[in-house]
C-alpha cells in the first residue's frame, strides 16, 4: 500500500489572469473608444491655431450667414465669422477651463474627505454638515448665483465650481477611508508607530483615490456643462473669446434661417461628454477588475 | 426496489466565464426514493448547490445544464418547458436555502410569503391560505404564529427565519424537499433544533429530502443514504451507516478522518493534503489522485464512473477494497 | 420607533442644515468683490443711492448684527429685502411666479419616470443582451446634453413644425393649455435627468433580480409576472424613490435655462432677469427658495422611504 508521493502529471492548470492596467487597457473597448474621442477633441483644440482656417474674430463681410462651402466648411455667423474656426477655438477654451476646473474641487474635496474619514467624530460631523448645506442647493443654481455675485469671467467660474464641487469628492473619499481604515495594513502601520499624516498620504490615499479619479471624468462633463450654460447666459467666458454656449445663444435668433449655428456647437458638447463618459466607464471597469 | 422518486442521470452544468468554461457539475448521478433522505456531501465548490438548483431549473445566469436528465415521476425535468416546470416547483418539489436573511423578501410579511404557494398552486382564497400559513407555522414550531405572521423577516431571529423557510417549503405538501445547507448559517444550538424539526416533519409527512451539506455530522443525524461529491462528480453512494463504517472511496475516508469524533480517540486530526482542482481544466485520470494516499499508476489515465460495489453501494474508486481495508483497521466510527 | 418620531428626528437633524443654508445665502452678499452696494448698483450709481442701500441693508453694522437682522426678517416676517427693480418684497414676487415652475418640475418628474422606468426594466430583464447594451448607450450620450441646447433642439424639431400645438413659449392658460405648453419644457428637463435615473434604476433592478429572495420566489413556482411585481418591483420602487429624491437637485437646476428658452414665467426666468438687472435681493431670495424646495424633497423622500421599507424604522 505504498502511497504515491511524487507530483502527478494531472496537475490542473489555472489560467493566470492578465495582470496590470498596462496589459489590459487596450482590450477594454469603452476605455479605448473614450480615449480616441477625447484625444481627438483635445488634439483639435490644442492644434486650433494651426488647424483653423481663420481667426475666430475674422469677419468675412461678403459671406454673412452663409451656408457651408469650400471657404467655410460650416458656414458663417451673422458677423461673417467662420463657424468651424470658432468651434475649434471654443473647444480650446471650454476644454481647458473644464479640465482645469476639476482639479481644485478634487484636491479640496479629497483633503476634507480624508480628514472627515480618518479623524471621524467631530471633524466628520462638521464636514458632513457642511456637505449637507451645500447639497441643499441645486448645483446649477448655486453656480450661477455665485458667478453673478463674483462677477462674470473665468476666475469666478473656477471659484464657484471649487466651492460647490468639492462635495462629491469629499463624500467618496470619506466613504472609502471609513472602509479602508479598518483594514489590516492600516492597523499594521499604526502599530508600527507611523504618524497619521504619513498613514493617510502614503498608505490610505493610493487605495482610495481611484474612485475619485473615476468620478472626476463625469465631473469634467458636469463642469463643461456648467461652463457652457454660463456662456449661454452671458455670465461665463466673456466675448470676444468664443465659447460653445455663447455660440448657441448667438445662433438662437437665427433658428429658422440658419439652424446650424446653434446646432453644431451643441453636437460638439455632446461628443465631448460621450468621450469623457466612455473614458470614465472604461477606467472604472479596468480599475475594478484589478 | 421500487421506482425512485427522483433520479438524476449524468447531469452536467457549465458556467461560461471570461477565463474559461467551468464544469461545475460534471456527470452527477444519484437517486432518491419516496420518503427517503439523501445527504449530498462535499467541500465548498464541489458543485452540490449547483446540482440542487439545476434540478429545479434555478441556475443563476450564465450557468446552464449542458447535458443529463433529471427524472421525476417518469418525466425529464431538464427537457421540460418552463410552464410545466413552474407547476412542479413549490408544488411537488420545493427548496430551502442557506441564508434565510437574504432568501426572504425583506418588504413582505412572513405570513404572506408562506401563504403565496397555496394561493397560487392550490387555488386557495386569501383567507384559507392565511389559515394554512398559521397551521404551518405551528407545525414548524413558531410560537405565537398569529402575531409572528405579521412580522417582517428582519424582525425574526435566524432560527425563526429558517423555520419560516421550512414552512414555505411544506406549504403545498410536496413530495420532495431540496435543502441547500439549511443549517450552515445558524448557531450550533439552533442548528440542532432545525435538524430535529426536519426529522420530525419527515416522519409526519413522509416527504423525501435531499440535504446538501459539508457537515458529516448533519448527514449522520438526519439521512438514510448519502452521496459524496468531489470536483463536480459523485464519487461514492450508499446507506449512511454503511458508508460511515466502510468508506469505499479515499476522499470519503479522508473526509471522515478530518472530522473530530469524541468517541474515537486519535492521535492527530488528519486533513486531506492539497486543494480541490480548478473546474475549468480538463482532467487526465482520477480527479482526486493528486491528493490520494492510495493512488497508483492506473489512476492517472482514463475515466472513473460510478460502479456497483458490494452491499448496494456505488463507488468511483478502483481501489475501493484497499480503502475499505484501511477503514476496517483504523475505524472512523466507533460502533455500527 | 414609529413614523411620527422618525419624521421628528429627521426634522431636528435638518435644523443645522437649515441654519447653514441661511448663512450661505446671507453671505452671498459679502462674496461680492469690493463694496457690495457699489458693485450691485453699478458704476453709474450716485453716492446717495449707495448710501441709501448701505442704510437699508445695514451694511455698516457688524456682521453678526446683519445676520441677526437677516434672520429676523426671514423667520419672523418670512421676507427678505425688497426688490431693487420692482420695489415690492422679494417674497411676493417669488410666490407670484412659483406656480409655473412647480408645474414644470412636476411634469418633468412624471415624464422622467415614464421614460426611465420602462427603459431600465427592459435593460435589466436580460442582462448584457442587445436590449441592455442599447439602453446603456442612452446615459453615455445623454449626460452630455446641455439642457438649454436640448430645449433649443426640441423647439427647432418639434415646436416649429407642430403648427402651434406645442407653443414655442409661454405658460398657456387653462389645464389643457398648460399641458400642451409645458410638455416640451418638461420633456427637456426630464431628458436631462433621465440618463442618471436609467443608470441607477437599472443597477438596482439588476441587484433585486439577482437577489436570493427572487430565487426563493421562483422556487415557489409562482408565475414570473408575480415574481416581478410582488417581489422584484416592491423592492425596486424603494430604490427608485431614493434615486429620484437624491437627484432632485439636477431636476431643479435644469429649470432655469429651460424657462429662459421657452419664456415660462416662473422663478427660474425671474432669477435670470434679476441677474441681468442686478436685482440682488431677488437673486438671493430665489436661491433660498430653491434650497427650501430641495430640502423639502429630501425630507419627503426620507419619509416615503421609511413608509415603503419596513427595515428603516428599526435603525
Amino acid at each position: 500500500m505504498a502511497a504515491v508521493t511524487a507530483p502527478l502529471a494531472a496537475d490542473p492548470l489555472t489560467i493566470p489572469r492578465a495582470r496590470g492596467f498596462r496589459h489590459r487597457w487596450y482590450r477594454t473597448p469603452s476605455f479605448v473608444a473614450g480615449l480616441v474621442i477625447v484625444g481627438l477633441m483635445v488634439g483639435l483644440a490644442i492644434a486650433a491655431p494651426v488647424v483653423a482656417p481663420y481667426n475666430p474674430d475674422h469677419q468675412d463681410l461678403e459671406h454673412i450667414l452663409a451656408g457651408s462651402s469650400a471657404h467655410h466648411w460650416l458656414g458663417t455667423d451673422e458677423l461673417g465669422r467662420d463657424e468651424w474656426s470658432r468651434m475649434l477655438y471654443a473647444a480650446r477654451v471650454d476644454l481647458r477651463v473644464g479640465f482645469l476646473a476639476v482639479l481644485f474641487p478634487f484636491i479640496l474635496g479629497t483633503t476634507l474627505g480624508c480628514v472627515a474619514g480618518y479623524y471621524a467624530r467631530f471633524a466628520d460631523t462638521l464636514i458632513m454638515r457642511l456637505v449637507d448645506v451645500v447639497v441643499a442647493f441645486p448645483f446649477t443654481v448655486l453656480i450661477i448665483a455665485m458667478v453673478f455675485v463674483l462677477g462674470p469671467g473665468t476666475r469666478s467660474i473656477y471659484i464657484a465650481i471649487t466651492l460647490v464641487g468639492w462635495v462629491s469628492y469629499a463624500r467618496i473619499i470619506r466613504g472609502e477611508i471609513l472602509v479602508q481604515k479598518r483594514q489590516e495594513y492600516v492597523l499594521a502601520a499604526r502599530g508600527a508607530g507611523l504618524g497619521d499624516r504619513r498613514i493617510i498620504i502614503r498608505h490610505l490615499l493610493p487605495n482610495v483615490i481611484t474612485q475619485a479619479i473615476v468620478f472626476s471624468m463625469s465631473d469634467i462633463v458636469l463642469d463643461i456643462l456648467a461652463i457652457v450654460t454660463l456662456g449661454y447666459l452671458g455670465l461665463g467666458i466673456q466675448p470676444p473669446t468664443p465659447d460653445w454656449g455663447a455660440m448657441i445663444a448667438d445662433g438662437q435668433q437665427f433658428l429658422t434661417t440658419k439652424w446650424e449655428l446653434s446646432t453644431f456647437p451643441g453636437i460638439a458638447i455632446v461628443i465631448t461628454g460621450l468621450g469623457l463618459s466612455l473614458l470614465g466607464d472604461g477606467l472604472a471597469d479596468l480599475l475594478r477588475a484589478e | 426496489m421500487n421506482d425512485p422518486l427522483l433520479e438524476v442521470r449524468d447531469l452536467r452544468v457549465e458556467i461560461p466565464l471570461a477565463r474559461g468554461v467551468v464544469h461545475a457539475v460534471d456527470g452527477v448521478s444519484f437517486s432518491v426514493g419516496a420518503g427517503e433522505a439523501l445527504g449530498l456531501v462535499g467541500e465548498s465548490g464541489c458543485g452540490k448547490s449547483m446540482t440542487l438548483r439545476a434540478i429545479l431549473g434555478l441556475l443563476p445566469r450564465p450557468a446552464e445544464i449542458s447535458s443529463g436528465q433529471v427524472m421525476f415521476g417518469g418525466i425529464d425535468l431538464v427537457a421540460m418547458a418552463p410552464r410545466p416546470l413552474r407547476d412542479i416547483r413549490g408544488r411537488s418539489i420545493s427548496m430551502i436555502f442557506q441564508e434565510p436573511m437574504t432568501a426572504l423578501n425583506p418588504v413582505m410579511r412572513v405570513g404572506e410569503q408562506i401563504a403565496e404557494g397555496p394561493q397560487h398552486h392550490l387555488g386557495q382564497s386569501r383567507r384559507s391560505a392565511r389559515a394554512r400559513a398559521l397551521e404551518l407555522m405551528r407545525m414548524v414550531g413558531i410560537p405565537d404564529p398569529v402575531r409572528r405572521a405579521r412580522a417582517y423577516p428582519h424582525e425574526l431571529s435566524g432560527g425563526m427565519r429558517q423555520r419560516v423557510m421550512i414552512a414555505i417549503a411544506l406549504s403545498c405538501s410536496p413530495q420532495l424537499i431540496l435543502c441547500d445547507e439549511p443549517t450552515t448559517a445558524l448557531d450550533v444550538t439552533i442548528q440542532d433544533q432545525i435538524l430535529k424539526l426536519l426529522l420530525s416533519l419527515r416522519k409526519e409527512t413522509g416527504v423525501a429530502v435531499v440535504l446538501v451539506t459539508h457537515d458529516l455530522a448533519v448527514v449522520a443525524e438526519t439521512c438514510d443514504s448519502l452521496a459524496v461529491m468531489y470536483a463536480g462528480e459523485v464519487v461514492e453512494t450508499g446507506a449512511v451507516g454503511d458508508v460511515f463504517r466502510l468508506p469505499r472511496h479515499p476522499y470519503t475516508l479522508g473526509l471522515m478522518r478530518s472530522v473530530p469524533d469524541f468517541d474515537v480517540v486519535r492521535d492527530s486530526l488528519a486533513s486531506i493534503p492539497g486543494t480541490p482542482p480548478d473546474l475549468v481544466s480538463s482532467f487526465e485520470g482520477c480527479r482526486f489522485a493528486p491528493r490520494c494516499q492510495f493512488a497508483k499508476q492506473d489512476c492517472l489515465a482514463g475515466t472513473f464512473p460510478l460502479r456497483v460495489a458490494p452491499g448496494g453501494r456505488q463507488t468511483a474508486c478502483i481501489h475501493d477494497e484497499e480503502c475499505a481495508e484501511a477503514a476496517r483497521r483504523d475505524p472512523v466510527v466507533s460502533s455500527a | 420607533m414609529d413614523l411620527a418620531s422618525y419624521v421628528l428626528r429627521r426634522l431636528v437633524q435638518m435644523v443645522p442644515v437649515a441654519l447653514g443654508v441661511t448663512l450661505l445665502v446671507f453671505f452671498m452678499i459679502h462674496l461680492v468683490p469690493g463694496d457690495p452696494a457699489r458693485t450691485i448698483l453699478g458704476v453709474h450709481a450716485s453716492p446717495q443711492r449707495i448710501a441709501l442701500l448701505h442704510k437699508e441693508w445695514g451694511l455698516d453694522h457688524p456682521l453678526w448684527v446683519q445676520y441677526k437682522d437677516f434672520m429676523d426678517r426671514l423667520v419672523i416676517h418670512g421676507n427678505l429685502s425688497d426688490s431693487l427693480i420692482y420695489h415690492e418684497s422679494a417674497r411676493a414676487l417669488i410666490i407670484d411666479r412659483l406656480p409655473p415652475t412647480l408645474w414644470l418640475l412636476g411634469y418633468a418628474a412624471v415624464l422622467s419616470v415614464v421614460i426611465a422606468v420602462p427603459l431600465a426594466a427592459l435593460a435589466a430583464s436580460k442582462r448584457d443582451a442587445l436590449r441592455d447594451q442599447t439602453v446603456r448607450v442612452v446615459p453615455l450620450v445623454g449626460l452630455g446634453f446641455p439642457a438649454f441646447w436640448t430645449a433649443i433642439m426640441l423647439l427647432l424639431l418639434v415646436a416649429l413644425h407642430s403648427g402651434g400645438f406645442f407653443p414655442v413659449g409661454g405658460y398657456g392658460s387653462g389645464l389643457p393649455g398648460h399641458l400642451r405648453a409645458m410638455f416640451l419644457p418638461g420633456l427637456t428637463v426630464a431628458l436631462g435627468i433621465a440618463p442618471i435615473l436609467i443608470r441607477s434604476l437599472r443597477a438596482s433592478l439588476l441587484n433585486v433580480l439577482e437577489s436570493d429572495y427572487v430565487v426563493t420566489a421562483r422556487s415557489k413556482g409562482i408565475s414570473e409576472r408575480r415574481v416581478l411585481v410582488r417581489h422584484a418591483l416592491r423592492n425596486g420602487i424603494i430604490s427608485m424613490v431614493t434615486v429620484l429624491g437624491v437627484n432632485i437637485g439636477f431636476l431643479v437646476g435644469g429649470t432655469l435655462v429651460v424657462e429662459q428658452v421657452f419664456a415660462i414665467p416662473g422663478i427660474g426666468l425671474l432669477m435670470i432677469n434679476a441677474i441681468f438687472q442686478r436685482d440682488f435681493p431677488v437673486v438671493q431670495g430665489i436661491t433660498l427658495a430653491f434650497a427650501i424646495m430641495v430640502v423639502l424633497v429630501y425630507l419627503t423622500t426620507d419619509v416615503l422611504h421609511a413608509l415603503l421599507d419596513p427595515r428603516v424604522r428599526f435603525d
